[in-house]
Protein backbone atom coordinates (compact mmCIF):
# COMPACT_ATOMS: atom_id res chain seq x y z
CA UNK A 1 0.00 0.00 0.00
CA UNK A 2 1.10 3.01 -1.27
CA UNK A 3 0.70 5.29 2.21
CA UNK A 4 2.60 8.74 0.72
CA UNK A 5 -0.15 11.26 0.55
CA UNK A 6 -0.72 12.85 -3.01
CA UNK A 7 -1.55 16.27 -3.81
CA UNK A 8 -5.14 16.82 -4.52
CA UNK A 9 -3.71 17.91 -8.20
CA UNK A 10 -1.60 14.28 -8.37
CA UNK A 11 -5.01 12.43 -6.89
CA UNK A 12 -7.00 13.82 -9.66
CA UNK A 13 -4.26 13.43 -12.48
CA UNK A 14 -4.32 9.35 -12.06
CA UNK A 15 -5.92 8.15 -15.19
CA UNK A 16 -8.56 5.85 -13.10
CA UNK A 17 -9.80 8.91 -11.29
CA UNK A 18 -9.80 11.17 -14.65
CA UNK A 19 -11.67 8.48 -15.88
CA UNK A 20 -14.30 8.39 -13.39
CA UNK A 21 -14.33 12.24 -13.58
CA UNK A 22 -15.28 11.92 -17.24
CA UNK A 23 -18.13 9.40 -16.95
CA UNK A 24 -19.30 10.58 -14.10
CA UNK A 25 -21.98 13.19 -15.99
CA UNK A 26 -23.11 9.82 -17.63
CA UNK A 27 -23.52 7.45 -14.00
CA UNK A 28 -25.19 10.63 -12.57
CA UNK A 29 -27.47 11.14 -15.84
CA UNK A 30 -28.08 7.32 -15.90
CA UNK A 31 -28.94 7.36 -12.11
CA UNK A 32 -30.86 10.24 -12.36
CA UNK A 33 -32.60 9.95 -15.53
CA UNK A 34 -32.89 6.28 -15.90
CA UNK A 35 -32.50 3.86 -13.35
CA UNK A 36 -34.44 5.85 -10.70
CA UNK A 37 -37.50 6.56 -13.01
CA UNK A 38 -37.52 3.01 -14.14
CA UNK A 39 -37.61 1.50 -10.82
CA UNK A 40 -40.02 4.02 -9.64
CA UNK A 41 -42.06 2.32 -11.86
CA UNK A 42 -41.41 -0.84 -11.63
CA UNK A 43 -42.75 -0.40 -8.23
CA UNK A 44 -45.56 1.76 -8.92
CA UNK A 45 -46.79 -0.84 -11.83
CA UNK A 46 -47.68 -3.08 -9.00
CA UNK A 47 -49.86 -0.34 -7.34
CA UNK A 48 -53.25 1.28 -8.47
CA UNK A 49 -52.15 4.66 -8.85
CA UNK A 50 -53.80 7.59 -9.93
CA UNK A 51 -51.03 10.24 -9.10
CA UNK A 52 -53.32 12.39 -6.91
CA UNK A 53 -53.99 9.90 -4.39
CA UNK A 54 -50.76 8.03 -2.89
CA UNK A 55 -50.32 4.42 -4.51
CA UNK A 56 -51.63 1.32 -3.19
CA UNK A 57 -49.82 -1.81 -3.28
CA UNK A 58 -52.41 -4.46 -5.15
CA UNK A 59 -49.98 -6.74 -6.59
CA UNK A 60 -49.96 -8.54 -9.75
CA UNK A 61 -53.45 -7.33 -10.60
CA UNK A 62 -52.22 -4.77 -13.26
CA UNK A 63 -50.64 -7.39 -14.93
CA UNK A 64 -53.83 -9.73 -14.93
CA UNK A 65 -56.26 -6.69 -15.95
CA UNK A 66 -53.56 -5.91 -18.89
CA UNK A 67 -53.79 -9.52 -20.26
CA UNK A 68 -57.60 -9.75 -20.33
CA UNK A 69 -58.04 -6.40 -21.61
CA UNK A 70 -59.28 -5.90 -24.92
CA UNK A 71 -57.55 -2.74 -25.80
CA UNK A 72 -54.25 -4.05 -24.77
CA UNK A 73 -54.45 -6.86 -27.50
CA UNK A 74 -55.89 -4.14 -29.79
CA UNK A 75 -53.00 -2.20 -29.72
CA UNK A 76 -50.52 -4.39 -29.45
CA UNK A 77 -52.26 -6.38 -32.94
CA UNK A 78 -52.17 -2.90 -34.40
CA UNK A 79 -48.62 -2.10 -33.99
CA UNK A 80 -47.28 -6.08 -34.69
CA UNK A 81 -49.47 -5.21 -38.39
CA UNK A 82 -47.35 -1.74 -38.56
CA UNK A 83 -44.15 -3.54 -37.76
CA UNK A 84 -44.23 -6.44 -39.83
CA UNK A 85 -45.36 -4.35 -42.73
CA UNK A 86 -43.98 -0.86 -42.95
CA UNK A 87 -40.68 -2.35 -41.94
CA UNK A 88 -40.19 -4.62 -45.05
CA UNK A 89 -41.40 -2.67 -47.06
CA UNK A 90 -39.24 0.38 -46.28
CA UNK A 91 -36.44 -1.63 -46.05
CA UNK A 92 -37.27 -2.92 -49.58
CA UNK A 93 -37.35 0.98 -50.60
CA UNK A 94 -34.87 1.97 -49.34
CA UNK A 95 -31.85 -1.20 -51.03
CA UNK A 96 -33.89 -0.34 -54.13
CA UNK A 97 -33.76 3.17 -54.88
CA UNK A 98 -29.74 2.74 -53.48
CA UNK A 99 -29.21 -0.15 -55.79
CA UNK A 100 -30.30 2.63 -58.83
CA UNK A 101 -28.49 5.86 -56.87
CA UNK A 102 -25.49 3.67 -56.20
CA UNK A 103 -24.50 5.02 -60.19
CA UNK A 104 -22.50 7.80 -60.12
CA UNK A 105 -23.29 10.82 -62.30
CA UNK A 106 -23.29 14.61 -61.56
CA UNK A 107 -26.70 14.95 -60.49
CA UNK A 108 -26.60 11.88 -57.83
CA UNK A 109 -26.10 14.74 -55.13
CA UNK A 110 -29.15 16.27 -55.97
CA UNK A 111 -31.30 12.88 -56.06
CA UNK A 112 -29.79 11.75 -52.74
CA UNK A 113 -30.67 14.92 -51.14
CA UNK A 114 -34.33 14.84 -52.54
CA UNK A 115 -34.91 10.95 -51.50
CA UNK A 116 -33.33 12.02 -48.05
CA UNK A 117 -34.68 15.10 -46.91
CA UNK A 118 -38.50 13.34 -46.17
CA UNK A 119 -36.62 11.41 -43.07
CA UNK A 120 -34.80 14.54 -41.98
CA UNK A 121 -37.94 16.27 -41.17
CA UNK A 122 -40.26 13.30 -41.30
CA UNK A 123 -40.77 13.59 -37.16
CA UNK A 124 -42.05 16.98 -37.45
CA UNK A 125 -45.33 17.68 -36.46
CA UNK A 126 -45.59 20.21 -39.42
CA UNK A 127 -45.40 16.73 -41.09
CA UNK A 128 -47.97 15.14 -39.43
CA UNK A 129 -50.36 18.23 -40.13
CA UNK A 130 -49.26 17.99 -43.85
CA UNK A 131 -50.17 14.23 -43.97
CA UNK A 132 -53.42 14.73 -41.97
CA UNK A 133 -54.46 17.44 -44.89
CA UNK A 134 -53.08 15.65 -47.88
CA UNK A 135 -55.30 12.65 -46.85
CA UNK A 136 -58.34 14.21 -46.32
CA UNK A 137 -61.51 13.40 -48.31
CA UNK A 138 -61.41 17.15 -49.95
CA UNK A 139 -57.25 16.74 -50.36
CA UNK A 140 -54.83 16.57 -52.55
CA UNK A 141 -54.19 12.63 -52.54
CA UNK A 142 -58.10 12.24 -53.28
CA UNK A 143 -58.26 15.23 -56.17
CA UNK A 144 -54.98 13.70 -58.21
CA UNK A 145 -55.95 10.35 -58.05
CA UNK A 146 -59.49 11.32 -59.07
CA UNK A 147 -58.29 12.50 -62.44
CA UNK A 148 -57.18 9.13 -63.08
CA UNK A 149 -60.11 7.07 -61.02
CA UNK A 150 -63.22 9.53 -60.72
CA UNK A 151 -64.68 6.96 -58.22
CA UNK A 152 -62.15 7.37 -55.90
CA UNK A 153 -63.32 10.90 -55.13
CA UNK A 154 -64.35 11.93 -51.48
CA UNK A 155 -63.01 8.21 -50.26
CA UNK A 156 -62.22 8.33 -46.62
CA UNK A 157 -58.69 7.38 -46.07
CA UNK A 158 -59.21 7.37 -42.33
CA UNK A 159 -62.23 4.18 -42.18
CA UNK A 160 -61.35 1.64 -40.30
CA UNK A 161 -59.41 -0.62 -43.03
CA UNK A 162 -57.24 2.85 -44.20
CA UNK A 163 -56.18 4.67 -41.36
CA UNK A 164 -53.51 2.26 -40.53
CA UNK A 165 -52.50 2.56 -44.11
CA UNK A 166 -52.12 6.29 -44.23
CA UNK A 167 -49.77 5.83 -41.40
CA UNK A 168 -47.67 2.94 -43.00
CA UNK A 169 -47.08 5.50 -46.33
CA UNK A 170 -45.95 8.02 -44.20
CA UNK A 171 -42.93 6.02 -42.15
CA UNK A 172 -42.04 3.89 -45.93
CA UNK A 173 -41.83 7.57 -47.40
CA UNK A 174 -39.07 8.29 -44.93
CA UNK A 175 -36.64 5.65 -46.29
CA UNK A 176 -33.83 7.77 -47.04
CA UNK A 177 -31.47 7.45 -43.56
CA UNK A 178 -31.28 3.47 -44.64
CA UNK A 179 -31.12 4.13 -48.23
CA UNK A 180 -27.92 6.08 -47.05
CA UNK A 181 -26.62 3.28 -45.16
CA UNK A 182 -27.09 1.25 -47.89
CA UNK A 183 -25.45 3.90 -50.24
CA UNK A 184 -22.48 3.49 -48.57
CA UNK A 185 -22.32 -0.34 -47.95
CA UNK A 186 -22.95 -0.38 -51.64
CA UNK A 187 -19.59 1.64 -51.80
CA UNK A 188 -17.16 -0.77 -49.54
CA UNK A 189 -18.39 -3.91 -51.84
CA UNK A 190 -15.10 -4.38 -53.86
CA UNK A 191 -15.12 -4.18 -57.48
CA UNK A 192 -12.63 -7.16 -57.97
CA UNK A 193 -15.54 -8.98 -57.21
CA UNK A 194 -17.75 -7.77 -59.69
CA UNK A 195 -14.99 -8.26 -62.49
CA UNK A 196 -14.29 -12.13 -60.78
CA UNK A 197 -18.01 -12.77 -61.65
CA UNK A 198 -18.09 -11.22 -64.51
CA UNK A 199 -14.79 -13.24 -65.68
CA UNK A 200 -16.83 -16.51 -64.91
CA UNK A 201 -19.76 -15.21 -66.67
CA UNK A 202 -22.03 -13.75 -64.24
CA UNK A 203 -24.66 -11.58 -65.76
CA UNK A 204 -25.81 -8.03 -63.80
CA UNK A 205 -28.84 -10.34 -62.47
CA UNK A 206 -26.86 -12.83 -61.12
CA UNK A 207 -23.96 -10.40 -60.18
CA UNK A 208 -26.54 -9.34 -58.22
CA UNK A 209 -27.86 -12.22 -56.08
CA UNK A 210 -24.49 -14.12 -56.05
CA UNK A 211 -22.36 -11.22 -54.86
CA UNK A 212 -24.30 -8.02 -53.91
CA UNK A 213 -27.53 -9.10 -51.88
CA UNK A 214 -25.06 -11.52 -49.92
CA UNK A 215 -22.54 -9.05 -48.92
CA UNK A 216 -25.33 -6.76 -48.10
CA UNK A 217 -26.79 -8.58 -45.81
CA UNK A 218 -25.28 -7.38 -42.56
CA UNK A 219 -26.53 -4.22 -43.21
CA UNK A 220 -30.23 -5.47 -44.04
CA UNK A 221 -30.16 -7.03 -41.04
CA UNK A 222 -28.88 -3.37 -39.15
CA UNK A 223 -31.34 -1.57 -41.02
CA UNK A 224 -34.19 -4.30 -39.91
CA UNK A 225 -33.53 -4.31 -35.96
CA UNK A 226 -33.26 -0.57 -36.29
CA UNK A 227 -36.43 0.20 -37.99
CA UNK A 228 -38.49 -2.68 -36.42
CA UNK A 229 -37.91 -1.24 -32.94
CA UNK A 230 -38.70 2.49 -34.40
CA UNK A 231 -41.97 1.11 -35.58
CA UNK A 232 -42.71 -0.77 -32.33
CA UNK A 233 -42.79 2.71 -30.97
CA UNK A 234 -43.97 5.09 -33.37
CA UNK A 235 -45.87 7.35 -30.70
CA UNK A 236 -46.08 11.60 -32.86
CA UNK A 237 -47.05 10.57 -35.76
CA UNK A 238 -50.10 8.55 -34.67
CA UNK A 239 -51.04 10.43 -31.87
CA UNK A 240 -51.50 13.51 -34.49
CA UNK A 241 -52.56 12.15 -37.14
CA UNK A 242 -55.48 9.95 -36.22
CA UNK A 243 -54.62 9.74 -32.42
CA UNK A 244 -55.94 5.94 -32.66
CA UNK A 245 -59.00 6.31 -34.35
CA UNK A 246 -61.48 5.20 -35.71
CA UNK A 247 -62.33 2.58 -33.59
CA UNK A 248 -58.69 2.17 -32.13
CA UNK A 249 -57.47 0.62 -35.76
CA UNK A 250 -54.40 2.87 -35.57
CA UNK A 251 -54.16 2.55 -31.51
CA UNK A 252 -50.72 2.25 -31.50
CA UNK A 253 -48.77 1.01 -28.15
CA UNK A 254 -47.19 3.85 -27.11
CA UNK A 255 -50.07 5.45 -28.04
CA UNK A 256 -51.98 3.73 -25.88
CA UNK A 257 -50.21 3.79 -22.75
CA UNK A 258 -50.09 7.35 -22.60
CA UNK A 259 -54.20 7.43 -22.90
CA UNK A 260 -53.96 5.10 -20.01
CA UNK A 261 -52.01 7.76 -18.03
CA UNK A 262 -53.20 10.97 -19.59
CA UNK A 263 -56.34 10.53 -20.82
CA UNK A 264 -59.16 12.80 -22.13
CA UNK A 265 -62.03 12.13 -19.41
CA UNK A 266 -61.84 10.10 -16.20
CA UNK A 267 -58.81 9.28 -13.78
CA UNK A 268 -55.15 8.71 -14.56
CA UNK A 269 -54.24 5.13 -14.18
CA UNK A 270 -50.42 5.56 -13.95
CA UNK A 271 -49.87 1.84 -12.07
CA UNK A 272 -51.72 0.41 -14.84
CA UNK A 273 -49.61 2.80 -18.01
CA UNK A 274 -46.59 1.71 -15.75
CA UNK A 275 -47.14 -2.48 -16.07
CA UNK A 276 -48.11 -1.68 -20.04
CA UNK A 277 -44.42 0.32 -20.58
CA UNK A 278 -42.55 -2.96 -18.71
CA UNK A 279 -44.34 -5.61 -20.70
CA UNK A 280 -43.54 -3.17 -23.89
CA UNK A 281 -39.79 -2.95 -22.85
CA UNK A 282 -39.89 -7.14 -22.81
CA UNK A 283 -42.09 -7.34 -26.24
CA UNK A 284 -39.25 -4.98 -27.80
CA UNK A 285 -36.26 -7.64 -26.31
CA UNK A 286 -37.82 -10.78 -27.06
CA UNK A 287 -38.53 -9.09 -30.71
CA UNK A 288 -34.31 -7.98 -30.99
CA UNK A 289 -33.35 -10.96 -29.19
CA UNK A 290 -35.26 -13.00 -32.29
CA UNK A 291 -34.02 -10.70 -34.94
CA UNK A 292 -30.40 -11.06 -33.69
CA UNK A 293 -30.80 -15.46 -33.17
CA UNK A 294 -32.34 -15.15 -37.07
CA UNK A 295 -29.18 -13.57 -37.59
CA UNK A 296 -27.00 -16.67 -38.36
CA UNK A 297 -29.72 -18.06 -40.81
CA UNK A 298 -29.48 -15.80 -43.27
CA UNK A 299 -26.31 -12.87 -42.74
CA UNK A 300 -23.53 -13.81 -44.39
CA UNK A 301 -20.18 -13.29 -42.27
CA UNK A 302 -16.86 -12.93 -43.68
CA UNK B 1 -24.27 1.15 -78.97
CA UNK B 2 -23.26 4.07 -77.75
CA UNK B 3 -26.62 5.36 -79.04
CA UNK B 4 -28.03 2.54 -76.93
CA UNK B 5 -25.99 3.56 -73.69
CA UNK B 6 -27.07 7.65 -74.33
CA UNK B 7 -31.02 6.24 -74.10
CA UNK B 8 -30.34 4.15 -71.65
CA UNK B 9 -28.62 6.92 -69.91
CA UNK B 10 -31.68 9.72 -70.48
CA UNK B 11 -34.60 6.99 -69.79
CA UNK B 12 -32.32 6.57 -66.01
CA UNK B 13 -32.80 10.37 -65.44
CA UNK B 14 -36.18 10.72 -66.39
CA UNK B 15 -37.11 7.59 -64.09
CA UNK B 16 -35.05 8.73 -61.09
CA UNK B 17 -36.21 12.44 -61.41
CA UNK B 18 -39.65 11.61 -61.53
CA UNK B 19 -39.24 9.31 -58.17
CA UNK B 20 -37.58 12.00 -56.81
CA UNK B 21 -40.39 14.59 -57.59
CA UNK B 22 -42.74 12.31 -55.95
CA UNK B 23 -41.00 12.37 -53.07
CA UNK B 24 -40.79 15.98 -52.12
CA UNK B 25 -44.15 16.28 -53.97
CA UNK B 26 -45.98 16.87 -50.39
CA UNK B 27 -43.92 19.16 -49.01
CA UNK B 28 -43.52 21.23 -52.05
CA UNK B 29 -47.36 20.76 -52.28
CA UNK B 30 -47.04 22.85 -48.29
CA UNK B 31 -44.73 25.28 -49.10
CA UNK B 32 -46.42 26.70 -52.45
CA UNK B 33 -49.79 26.04 -51.08
CA UNK B 34 -49.02 28.62 -48.16
CA UNK B 35 -48.71 31.14 -51.02
CA UNK B 36 -51.78 30.71 -52.51
CA UNK B 37 -54.65 32.65 -51.02
CA UNK B 38 -56.44 30.57 -48.07
CA UNK B 39 -59.46 29.55 -49.52
CA UNK B 40 -57.85 28.53 -52.89
CA UNK B 41 -56.11 25.91 -51.17
CA UNK B 42 -58.32 22.95 -51.34
CA UNK B 43 -60.56 23.74 -54.75
CA UNK B 44 -56.62 24.04 -56.50
CA UNK B 45 -54.91 20.97 -54.93
CA UNK B 46 -54.19 19.69 -58.01
CA UNK B 47 -52.10 23.14 -58.87
CA UNK B 48 -48.83 23.21 -57.56
CA UNK B 49 -48.43 26.76 -58.73
CA UNK B 50 -50.38 29.51 -57.21
CA UNK B 51 -52.19 31.59 -59.73
CA UNK B 52 -52.13 34.51 -57.24
CA UNK B 53 -49.09 34.43 -54.83
CA UNK B 54 -49.93 35.82 -51.52
CA UNK B 55 -48.02 36.46 -48.25
CA UNK B 56 -51.43 36.63 -46.48
CA UNK B 57 -51.12 33.32 -44.80
CA UNK B 58 -47.79 34.50 -43.20
CA UNK B 59 -49.10 37.85 -41.71
CA UNK B 60 -52.14 36.19 -40.15
CA UNK B 61 -50.63 32.85 -38.84
CA UNK B 62 -47.47 34.79 -37.37
CA UNK B 63 -50.19 36.47 -35.12
CA UNK B 64 -50.59 33.02 -33.39
CA UNK B 65 -53.32 32.34 -30.46
CA UNK B 66 -54.34 33.12 -27.31
CA UNK B 67 -52.06 36.23 -27.35
CA UNK B 68 -49.17 34.66 -28.14
CA UNK B 69 -47.36 35.13 -31.55
CA UNK B 70 -45.38 32.74 -33.12
CA UNK B 71 -42.36 34.91 -32.24
CA UNK B 72 -42.70 33.54 -29.06
CA UNK B 73 -42.77 29.91 -30.09
CA UNK B 74 -40.03 30.07 -32.23
CA UNK B 75 -38.00 31.57 -29.60
CA UNK B 76 -39.04 28.80 -26.92
CA UNK B 77 -37.59 26.06 -29.47
CA UNK B 78 -34.31 27.85 -30.22
CA UNK B 79 -33.75 28.38 -26.77
CA UNK B 80 -34.53 24.78 -25.62
CA UNK B 81 -32.84 23.42 -28.92
CA UNK B 82 -30.09 24.85 -28.63
CA UNK B 83 -28.98 24.86 -25.29
CA UNK B 84 -29.87 20.70 -24.76
CA UNK B 85 -28.12 20.35 -27.80
CA UNK B 86 -24.54 22.41 -26.35
CA UNK B 87 -25.54 19.96 -23.23
CA UNK B 88 -25.36 16.85 -25.44
CA UNK B 89 -22.46 17.53 -26.98
CA UNK B 90 -20.04 18.61 -24.13
CA UNK B 91 -21.06 15.78 -22.11
CA UNK B 92 -20.94 13.43 -24.87
CA UNK B 93 -18.01 14.53 -25.86
CA UNK B 94 -16.37 13.97 -22.02
CA UNK B 95 -18.08 10.41 -21.91
CA UNK B 96 -16.97 9.10 -25.09
CA UNK B 97 -13.24 9.78 -23.92
CA UNK B 98 -13.11 8.28 -21.08
CA UNK B 99 -14.81 4.93 -22.20
CA UNK B 100 -12.64 5.23 -25.76
CA UNK B 101 -9.02 6.52 -24.17
CA UNK B 102 -8.80 6.24 -20.51
CA UNK B 103 -8.20 2.80 -18.26
CA UNK B 104 -10.16 2.44 -15.04
CA UNK B 105 -12.46 -0.74 -13.43
CA UNK B 106 -16.04 0.27 -14.08
CA UNK B 107 -15.39 1.25 -18.00
CA UNK B 108 -16.94 -2.06 -19.21
CA UNK B 109 -20.24 -2.04 -17.66
CA UNK B 110 -20.61 2.11 -18.28
CA UNK B 111 -20.23 1.08 -21.90
CA UNK B 112 -23.08 -2.00 -21.72
CA UNK B 113 -24.97 0.74 -19.84
CA UNK B 114 -24.47 3.71 -22.44
CA UNK B 115 -25.33 1.00 -25.44
CA UNK B 116 -28.57 0.06 -23.31
CA UNK B 117 -29.88 2.94 -23.12
CA UNK B 118 -30.22 3.04 -27.20
CA UNK B 119 -32.36 0.39 -26.29
CA UNK B 120 -34.66 2.52 -23.72
CA UNK B 121 -36.02 5.23 -25.93
CA UNK B 122 -38.43 8.07 -24.40
CA UNK B 123 -41.43 6.60 -25.39
CA UNK B 124 -40.77 3.03 -22.97
CA UNK B 125 -39.51 6.38 -20.60
CA UNK B 126 -42.35 8.53 -20.62
CA UNK B 127 -44.08 7.64 -17.84
CA UNK B 128 -41.64 6.55 -15.37
CA UNK B 129 -39.68 10.36 -16.59
CA UNK B 130 -43.23 11.56 -15.73
CA UNK B 131 -43.86 10.38 -12.72
CA UNK B 132 -39.83 10.99 -11.37
CA UNK B 133 -40.13 14.78 -12.69
CA UNK B 134 -43.47 14.97 -11.30
CA UNK B 135 -42.45 14.23 -8.10
CA UNK B 136 -39.05 16.82 -8.42
CA UNK B 137 -41.76 19.60 -8.91
CA UNK B 138 -40.72 20.07 -12.74
CA UNK B 139 -43.71 19.91 -14.61
CA UNK B 140 -44.22 22.92 -16.05
CA UNK B 141 -40.95 23.79 -16.38
CA UNK B 142 -38.11 23.56 -18.82
CA UNK B 143 -35.99 21.04 -17.09
CA UNK B 144 -37.03 17.86 -18.12
CA UNK B 145 -36.21 18.75 -21.82
CA UNK B 146 -33.11 20.06 -21.07
CA UNK B 147 -31.41 19.33 -18.09
CA UNK B 148 -31.13 15.70 -19.03
CA UNK B 149 -28.96 16.23 -22.36
CA UNK B 150 -26.50 18.09 -20.09
CA UNK B 151 -25.83 14.00 -19.08
CA UNK B 152 -24.74 12.06 -21.75
CA UNK B 153 -28.12 10.13 -21.88
CA UNK B 154 -28.27 9.44 -24.95
CA UNK B 155 -26.06 6.35 -25.81
CA UNK B 156 -26.21 7.40 -29.91
CA UNK B 157 -24.38 10.03 -29.50
CA UNK B 158 -21.77 8.61 -27.15
CA UNK B 159 -21.07 5.77 -29.54
CA UNK B 160 -20.57 8.09 -32.35
CA UNK B 161 -18.27 10.42 -30.93
CA UNK B 162 -16.44 6.91 -29.36
CA UNK B 163 -15.94 5.67 -33.00
CA UNK B 164 -14.25 8.94 -33.64
CA UNK B 165 -12.21 9.34 -31.14
CA UNK B 166 -11.23 5.79 -32.17
CA UNK B 167 -9.62 7.55 -34.96
CA UNK B 168 -7.68 10.02 -33.78
CA UNK B 169 -3.78 8.63 -33.50
CA UNK B 170 -3.04 7.24 -29.51
CA UNK B 171 0.64 8.89 -30.52
CA UNK B 172 -1.16 12.13 -29.95
CA UNK B 173 -1.97 11.34 -26.71
CA UNK B 174 1.07 10.02 -25.80
CA UNK B 175 3.34 13.04 -27.02
CA UNK B 176 1.25 15.15 -25.41
CA UNK B 177 1.58 12.86 -22.00
CA UNK B 178 5.09 13.35 -22.39
CA UNK B 179 5.29 16.99 -22.53
CA UNK B 180 3.35 16.82 -18.86
CA UNK B 181 -0.16 17.02 -20.08
CA UNK B 182 -2.44 15.98 -17.99
CA UNK B 183 -5.55 13.74 -18.96
CA UNK B 184 -7.67 16.57 -18.81
CA UNK B 185 -5.35 18.73 -20.81
CA UNK B 186 -5.28 16.38 -23.34
CA UNK B 187 -8.61 16.32 -23.80
CA UNK B 188 -9.38 19.82 -24.01
CA UNK B 189 -6.26 20.58 -26.21
CA UNK B 190 -6.42 17.38 -28.31
CA UNK B 191 -9.31 15.68 -28.71
CA UNK B 192 -11.88 18.16 -28.77
CA UNK B 193 -10.19 20.00 -31.39
CA UNK B 194 -9.67 17.24 -33.66
CA UNK B 195 -13.51 15.66 -33.19
CA UNK B 196 -15.34 18.97 -34.45
CA UNK B 197 -16.31 17.17 -37.38
CA UNK B 198 -18.28 14.42 -35.17
CA UNK B 199 -19.32 17.01 -32.64
CA UNK B 200 -21.05 18.83 -36.18
CA UNK B 201 -22.85 16.10 -37.04
CA UNK B 202 -24.23 15.25 -33.34
CA UNK B 203 -24.77 18.82 -33.28
CA UNK B 204 -26.82 18.47 -36.18
CA UNK B 205 -29.18 15.08 -35.32
CA UNK B 206 -29.92 16.76 -31.97
CA UNK B 207 -30.93 19.91 -32.91
CA UNK B 208 -33.24 18.10 -34.60
CA UNK B 209 -34.85 15.78 -32.75
CA UNK B 210 -34.81 18.61 -30.07
CA UNK B 211 -36.54 20.84 -32.56
CA UNK B 212 -39.05 18.13 -33.29
CA UNK B 213 -39.61 16.91 -29.58
CA UNK B 214 -43.61 16.83 -29.63
CA UNK B 215 -43.96 14.38 -26.62
CA UNK B 216 -41.57 16.04 -23.92
CA UNK B 217 -43.48 19.28 -25.01
CA UNK B 218 -47.14 17.57 -24.75
CA UNK B 219 -45.72 16.06 -21.07
CA UNK B 220 -44.10 18.70 -19.49
CA UNK B 221 -44.71 22.73 -20.92
CA UNK B 222 -48.40 23.68 -19.31
CA UNK B 223 -48.09 27.78 -19.94
CA UNK B 224 -48.87 28.93 -23.21
CA UNK B 225 -46.05 31.37 -23.20
CA UNK B 226 -43.90 28.31 -22.60
CA UNK B 227 -44.96 26.12 -25.89
CA UNK B 228 -42.09 25.00 -27.93
CA UNK B 229 -43.26 25.24 -31.73
CA UNK B 230 -43.69 21.60 -31.98
CA UNK B 231 -47.00 21.84 -29.34
CA UNK B 232 -48.03 25.49 -30.57
CA UNK B 233 -48.06 23.95 -34.19
CA UNK B 234 -50.39 20.95 -33.05
CA UNK B 235 -52.53 23.29 -30.99
CA UNK B 236 -52.84 25.64 -34.04
CA UNK B 237 -54.20 23.25 -36.51
CA UNK B 238 -56.56 22.35 -34.06
CA UNK B 239 -60.31 23.14 -34.99
CA UNK B 240 -61.41 24.71 -31.63
CA UNK B 241 -58.45 27.54 -32.71
CA UNK B 242 -60.11 28.65 -35.32
CA UNK B 243 -58.27 26.17 -37.95
CA UNK B 244 -57.37 27.94 -41.16
CA UNK B 245 -55.91 25.84 -43.32
CA UNK B 246 -53.55 28.86 -45.35
CA UNK B 247 -52.33 29.90 -42.10
CA UNK B 248 -51.63 26.57 -40.65
CA UNK B 249 -49.48 25.38 -44.18
CA UNK B 250 -47.80 29.08 -43.64
CA UNK B 251 -46.46 28.01 -40.21
CA UNK B 252 -45.62 24.87 -41.14
CA UNK B 253 -43.35 25.54 -43.76
CA UNK B 254 -41.37 28.34 -41.55
CA UNK B 255 -41.24 25.24 -38.60
CA UNK B 256 -39.31 23.15 -41.16
CA UNK B 257 -36.89 25.83 -42.28
CA UNK B 258 -34.28 25.48 -40.08
CA UNK B 259 -34.26 21.85 -40.90
CA UNK B 260 -33.77 22.32 -44.16
CA UNK B 261 -31.08 24.94 -43.89
CA UNK B 262 -29.20 22.88 -41.66
CA UNK B 263 -29.75 19.90 -44.47
CA UNK B 264 -28.69 22.01 -47.25
CA UNK B 265 -25.54 23.21 -45.52
CA UNK B 266 -24.44 20.02 -43.30
CA UNK B 267 -25.58 17.44 -45.88
CA UNK B 268 -22.37 15.88 -46.31
CA UNK B 269 -21.80 15.71 -42.76
CA UNK B 270 -25.25 14.55 -41.84
CA UNK B 271 -24.60 11.71 -44.64
CA UNK B 272 -21.21 10.55 -43.29
CA UNK B 273 -22.82 10.26 -39.79
CA UNK B 274 -25.38 7.92 -40.75
CA UNK B 275 -23.11 5.79 -42.62
CA UNK B 276 -20.23 5.68 -40.06
CA UNK B 277 -22.28 5.30 -37.05
CA UNK B 278 -24.91 2.90 -38.65
CA UNK B 279 -22.55 0.92 -40.51
CA UNK B 280 -20.36 0.23 -37.22
CA UNK B 281 -23.42 -0.02 -34.92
Amino acid sequence: MNKKKLSFKQWAGQEHIAGYVFSLPFIFGFLMFMLIPMIMSLYFSFCKYDIQNPATFIGFKNYINIFQDKAFWKALKVTCYYALIGTPLKVIFALIVALILARDTKATPVYRASYYLPSIIGGSVAVAILWRRLFEPTGTINAILGIFFPGIRNFNWFGEGTAIWVLIILTVWQFGSSMLIFLSALKQISRQLYEAAMVDGANKWKQFWKVTLPLLTPTIFFNLVQQTINSFLAFTQSKLITDGQPKDSTLFYTLYVYKKAFPAMGKSQMGYASALAWIMLIIISLVTALLFWSRSKWVYEE
Amino acid sequence: MAKKKNIGTVVYHVLVTIGAFIMVYPLLWMILSSFKPTNTILPTATQLIPTTWTLDNYTTGWKGFMGYSFATFFKNSFFISIVSTFGTLISSAFVAYSLQRLQFRMKRILFVLVLSTMMLPPQILMIPQYMWFRRLGWVGTYFPMILPYFFAIQGFFVYLIMNFIGGVPKELDEAAKIDGCSYYGIFFRIILPLITPALVTSAIFSFIWRWDDYLSALLYVTKPEMRPISLALKLFNDPSSGSDIGATLAMSTLSIVPATIIFLFFQKSLVEGIASSGIKG
